[in-house]
Formats: structure tokens, sequence, C-alpha cells
């Protein structure tokens, strides 16, 4: 059974990938891509990691889409037509996903006892023993990335504060002469504020 | 972007104005009792942000900064990442390691404990501050 909703949560992931490698309409695409990782939160959870179906569904198919659909409005909804379907490509592109197909071949399979994450000491066998008595928290994921990988997550965390200062500094912060303030800063309110927001933030 | 105007789309602010408290409530959920069931600081954040970026595709960008301000929204961003590197610095104070949190109390699993809190509300913090702070910039240009 949970082999069967596996096998067409993954069939949809792979209908979902090619609908959006098609689709010209990019707003269509946009959704389809939040739809593509609601699906595969759903595949996450059928394999018991919760927490990453969680964070899953929330920034891909939640936050993603709104900044995609903010990017998008930047451009236009269409994709430009292309002239010719470059030949070279085609054929880098199926080397690439051929050799990388290959390299799953050695991988262990899915839930396999012998893998070696499951088998070595310090990993899973150290986790599922000890975190209880040397961290606390029954839930074992926040144990690891919390205390057991605590650096990482600092890195992490300083990998998404990166990322804002980025966006604030290309996008964001307020020009310095006062009349690029006003026609940048909030259209339509600073004009028209008094009209109560109703023109506001037209497209 | 486009964001709506007040007068219309009556039924989506309705249930916005409904909806708001609950996902915030869930953030907090998430954010305090990701110890126990799934969850944790990171996706805390995204779940506090969506409940003001929800807010703000709906009720206009103008009014939801005027409840979160984005110099507060900077702030909060330099203040988790702070209270994060700052819990892994007094360990070190404390004479333990980088973000070995045994030594924040005089039982391991206290101290543990509180690190863990420590370090997730910074996660939590940052990431809610940035996801708002990418919002309010990429719906402010059109």
């Amino acid at each position: 059974m949970e082999t069967l909703v596996v096998a067409v949560l993954l069939t949809f992931l792979v209908v979902i990938a090619i609908g959006i490698i098609v689709l010209r309409d990019l707003l269509g695409a946009v959704i389809l891509l939040g739809v593509y990782s609601l699906v595969a939160a759903g595949a996450f959870v059928v394999m018991d990691a919760v927490d990453v179906a969680f964070t899953e569904a929330a920034v891909g198919s939640g936050i993603s889409t709104i900044l995609f659909l903010g990017a998008l409005s930047f451009t236009s909804h269409k994709q430009k037509p292309r002239g010719h379907d470059s030949v070279a490509a085609l054929v880098f592109v199926v080397i690439t996903g051929g050799v990388l197909i290959y390299g799953t071949l050695d991988m262990p399979y899915y839930g396999s006892a012998e893998s070696p994450a499951q088998t070595h000491p310090e990993l899973a066998v150290r986790f599922i023993e000890e975190s209880g008595s040397e961290v606390g928290p029954p839930n074992i994921v926040t144990s690891v990335l919390g205390s057991y990988r605590g650096y990482d997550t600092l890195g992490e965390t300083l990998v998404v504060f990166a990322a804002g200062i980025a966006v604030l500094s290309i996008l964001g912060l307020k020009r310095r002469r006062p009349e690029d303030e006003v026609l940048e800063d909030a259209p339509g309110d600073t004009a028209r504020g008094a009209s109560d927001n109703q023109q506001a933030y037209k497209e | 972007m486009k964001l709506y105007p007040r007068q219309r789309h009556r039924v989506l602010q309705v249930v916005t104005k409904l909806l708001v408290p609950f996902v915030l409530m869930v953030g907090l959920y998430v954010q305090f009792h990701g110890d126990y069931g799934p969850g944790g600081g990171f996706q805390a954040g995204v779940i506090f942000g969506s409940a003001f970026i929800l807010y703000g595709l709906i009720f206009g960008l103008q009014r939801t900064r005027e409840i979160l301000a984005p110099r507060v929204l900077h702030v909060m961003m330099s203040l988790g990442v702070l209270l994060y590197a700052g819990t892994g610095a007094v360990t070190m104070l404390l004479g333990g390691n980088l973000l070995d949190y045994d030594a924040l109390a005089h039982d391991p699993l206290h101290g543990q404990h509180w690190g863990l809190f420590a370090i997730e509300l910074g996660v939590g913090v940052t990431v809610s501050a940035v996801m708002i702070s990418l919002f309010y910039n990429f719906a402010s240009k059109r």
C-alpha cells in the first residue's frame, strides 16, 4: 500500500515537472511549482520525514510561491518563444541526467537497514540510543539539528540572514535623496494616502 | 505585485482576519513544541511570517507596514543571529565548547534544554523577519 502511494506521488511529481517545463504561461508554472512542493511534502510524510515535509510545505509551496509571484510582477507573465531548440543542449542534458541516474544506482535502497547512515556507530545508532540522555528532547531531529549539529544550524541561520541582507541591499533600502523616496516608497499611498489606500498598489 | 484594495474582496478580508490569529498561534506552537513534535525554529519562522504576508496580500502593504515596520524587521533579523551566536559565546565563556549547552546549567540536560530553546528562538526570529522583509521588498516594487 505504502509503495503504491509513493509510486503515485512520484508519478505526480514527474507529470508536474514536465508540465512546468512545457508551460509558456509563467504564472501557471509558478502555481505548478507550489503544487510540486506540496506533492513532494506528501511523499516526505509517507517516508516518515515529517520535519522535512513540514519545511517543504511551508517554504516550497507557501513562501517561495509568493516570492515567485512577486518576482513575476517585475516581468511579464509570458515566456518569450525561443528561436530554435539547441541539439547540443539536449545532448548535454541527456548525458548529465544519465550520469546522475547511474550515480544513484550505487546508493543504498530506501529504508535499507544496511546503509552506512543506519549502521555507523557515530550516526543514527548514537542519535537514537543516546540523544534522550545526552540532549533530552523526544524529537531526535531537534536534538541533531540544535545540539549535535548546532554549528551547522548556526551557519544555516547566517545564510538566511545573508540572503535577507542581499535582497535588502539590492531592492530594499531607501535611496538617500528625498525626492526618490517619495517616488519609490509605496506609490499611491504617499500621494493618495488620504483616500484610504483604495487605489494603492495597482499592478 | 497586485495587492487588493480595501473595498473589494470582502470575503477574503473577513476570512483573513479570522485566520491570521490562528496562523500566528500555530507558528508559536511549532516554535515552542519543536522539541516534542515535528517543527522547530525554521518552520515556525516561516509560518509566523506567512501570517503577516497573508495580511499584506489582502489588506495592502501600507497597513502591514504600520503594524510591523521594516526597521523593526531589520533589527529582528540581526537579533536572531545574535541570540544564536550569543548562546555559543556564552557557552564558551562558561567554560564549554562553542554551542556546548551542557555548560549553561549545573544539570547538563537542563543546559541542553535552555540552549536549544535559545537557538530555536534565534532561528525563528531571524527566519520570520527575513521572510516578511523579502515579501515587503518584492511587493513594494511593481
